[in-house]
């Protein structure tokens, strides 16, 4: 069983959602990124999405847009993002899924990619602008022994036909995009998601977790009301931009409260 | 032939659908309703139309004597700078703007570098009565004041885009995010052949009517087709809309001109096929300028029309199969050829089109041919545009 599956499991049995943390690698420098992300595996997310910094970030909002310009300009770039989570594997067993644009993974090569993503350790890829039918450009490089998945999205303008394929093919978990527009802040319509969400599951038995403007305690205790996840990015992301000294200190409370919250 | 791109939005192994997925859907819905739209002979007639009646084609074809004569080759030129608003961008915004009034759509965006696209899109938002909000570089706002001022005259509202250098590529970024929180009223007017499927290919579809046209009065003045069509290149909607309809003519040489801004070896260019590598950006799979570790590089060129590190998936898959050939001037060159076609023929040409008569006068003093050769230029858009830049370029 994966690491993922594995996960999902322990959490559903202990009758709460998983937190899924996105941290942007590099920001605002390697040494003081890496601190950040072992204080927020440590103060208890179930799952890591760790950016890596792209120079158009297309579906981003001014949030991540800004640590992605901070960390492209400290040196970060998708090699030296996979060998972060090989230092953290060091430490840390929660699965870590690449979150990218595709042109990084493209210029390096997909083969190359997976290769050294699963010798570091990493359990799967979310490439944001990499369509579920088009998966294979990546997964077609990854050995069948291995555990390695490709994250697909849901949107609120996926139309139905579309979301069944979606849902099909899910691997490790679904993305389900809470709103319109880019990731950060942003009003959700929970009684919209929460129908959403239940139609879904006739489709599918993956796990379903709930992301883009995710970002209060409000918000984590009814998403995960209704999702086995709750992907937080945006407001972790501000912490560290706010104050990058104190920021591995003031994530790790953020995910402790946000802990709090999940119990069903 | 094979008819390209195929369903998936390929031309070979570029172009593609790459986006996020809420704007999946949307864009197959842009799809579906262009594809019924192309067979639908009705629309094809309010098209014409409109292109008659209000832009006022078709443009000539013109022979350029006293340039011909000074190059040593026959130069004639397809005079898109004569379309209302000055450049061929209308001839996009009028079939785009039909398909979005027929999708039901109230709201148009658009992108824009120099100034053009916006204005055309503008231009028919005004025209169809829709809303028009159009994303700008701040740094290409400062550059390119009048088409500014243009644009908010016919009602659009421009948004400044202060991201990234603030230039074409960060504007198209901003139209993106913006798009996908409001597609069920918008419609997005891409500017060039490039974007997601099916941009690629309907921008191209509504830009062939220039290479149809220069065809036929070629063939009309001269009795055969030319010995090379020559265009600019940025995204390359101009030089698809002019090569498309000579794809089959084989012995018919296709020269695309790409910007080579101060020089490809200094860097400062934005010659995405003669100094790129395959990527992936705003939505297509193409040739991007970009650094080792795939992020996207600053293009630069004199041009702001020319100013894209991508270019349109088509041109890289003609550059690819080797059946155009692709070129670079540099703004040096450009801005000698824009003062030559001031001075032999009384037009002012956009820096963009500038480009195109630069290589022409290039391969015209080629002597190594037996005869004299003809060109087929696209003239895509007049320069009024430029004054400013070429006066502070020249010291005038």
């Amino acid at each position: 069983m994966s690491n993922l599956s594995e996960t999902f499991q322990r959490v559903r049995s202990g009758q709460r959602a998983a937190l899924i943390g996105y941290l942007t690698a590099g920001d605002p420098d390697a040494e003081t990124s890496y601190r950040i992300l072992d204080a927020a595996c440590s103060a208890g997310l179930d799952i890591l999405e760790l950016g890596i910094p792209f120079s158009d970030p297309t579906a981003d909002g001014p949030v991540i847009q800004r640590a992605s310009k901070r960390a492209i300009a400290s040196g970060m770039t998708l090699a030296k993002g996979l060998e972060m989570v090989q230092r953290l594997r060091q430490k840390h067993s929660l699965p870590v899924i690449i979150f990218s644009y595709y042109n990084p993974i493209l210029s390096m090569g997909a083969e190359t990619f997976v290769r050294r993503a699963l010798a570091a350790g990493a359990d799967g890829v979310l490439a944001v602008d990499l369509p579920s039918e088009n998966a294979a450009e990546i997964m077609s490089c990854v050995p069948q022994s291995s555990a390695f998945s490709f994250i697909r999205l849901i949107a609120p303008t996926t139309d139905s036909q579309r979301r069944k394929i979606i849902l099909s093919k899910a691997d490790g978990f679904v993305y389900i995009v809470s709103r319109h527009g880019v990731t950060g802040g942003g009003s959700i319509d929970w009684p919209v998601l929460a129908k959403d969400l239940e139609a879904m599951r006739q489709d599918t038995s993956a796990p379903l977790a709930v992301g883009f403007g995710v970002s209060t305690e409000d918000d984590v205790q009814r998403a995960s009301s209704i999702a086995d996840g709750v992907i937080i990015g945006s407001a972790f992301q501000k912490l560290v931009e706010a104050d990058p000294a104190a920021a591995a200190e003031n994530v790790a409370a953020l995910i402790q409260t946000f802990r709090q919250r999940l119990k069903k | 032939m094979t008819l390209l791109p195929d369903n998936n939005g390929f031309f070979g192994e570029f172009g593609g659908t790459y986006v996020g997925e809420t704007l999946m859907s949307p864009l197959n819905e842009v799809k579906t309703a262009a594809e019924q739209a192309l067979q639908d002979p009705s629309f094809w007639q309010d098209y014409r139309n409109l292109l008659k009646d209000y832009t006022g084609r078709p443009s000539p074809v013109y022979f350029a004597e006293r340039l011909s004569e000074f190059a040593g080759a026959g130069i004639y030129l397809k005079r898109e700078d004569l379309n209302h608003t000055g450049s061929h961008k209308i001839n996009n915004t009028i079939g785009q703007a039909l398909l979005a009034k027929r999708m039901g759509k109230t709201c148009l965006i658009a992108e824009t570098g120099a100034g053009q696209h916006g204005v055309a899109a503008a231009t028919v938002a005004a025209l169809f009565g829709l809303r028009c909000k159009v994303f700008m570089g701040k740094e290409d706002i400062r550059r390119q004041q009048p088409n500014v001022v243009r644009m908010k005259l016919l009602g659009a509202k421009v948004e400044s885009v202060d991201s990234g250098t603030g230039t074409l590529k960060d504007a198209m970024n901003e139209a993106l995010r913006y798009w996908s929180s409001v597609t069920a009223d918008t419609f997005y007017v891409v500017g060039t052949v490039a974007g997601p499927h099916p941009y690629p290919y309907i921008v191209r579809e509504f830009q062939k009517i220039i290479g149809e046209e220069a065809r036929q009065q070629i063939l009309e003045q001269t009795g055969q087709l030319p010995d090379s069509v020559v265009a600019a290149v940025g995204g390359g909607s101009n030089a698809m809309g002019i090569f498309y309809a000579f794809l089959n003519d084989t012995h018919v040489e296709l020269i695309g001109v790409e910007a080579a801004g101060k020089g490809l070896a200094t860097g400062e260019h934005a010659a995405s096929l003669n100094g790129g590598r395959l990527g992936v950006l705003h939505g297509t799979k193409s040739m991007l300028l970009q650094d080792e570790h795939g992020q996207i590089r600053e293009a630069y060129s004199i041009s702001a029309g020319l100013d894209y590190p991508g270019i349109g998936p088509e041109h890289a898959y003609l550059h690819q199969t080797k059946r155009a050939r692709y070129e670079t001037v540099t703004d040096d060159e450009a801005v000698s050829a824009f003062q030559m076609l001031c001075r032999y023929e009384g037009i002012l040409p956009a820096l963009e089109s500038s480009h195109a008569l630069a290589q022409t006068i290039k391969e015209a003093a080629d002597r190594s041919a037996d005869k004299e050769k003809t060109f087929l230029v696209c003239l895509s858009g007049r320069g009024d545009k430029d004054i400013q830049h070429i006066c502070d370029t020249l010291n005038l």
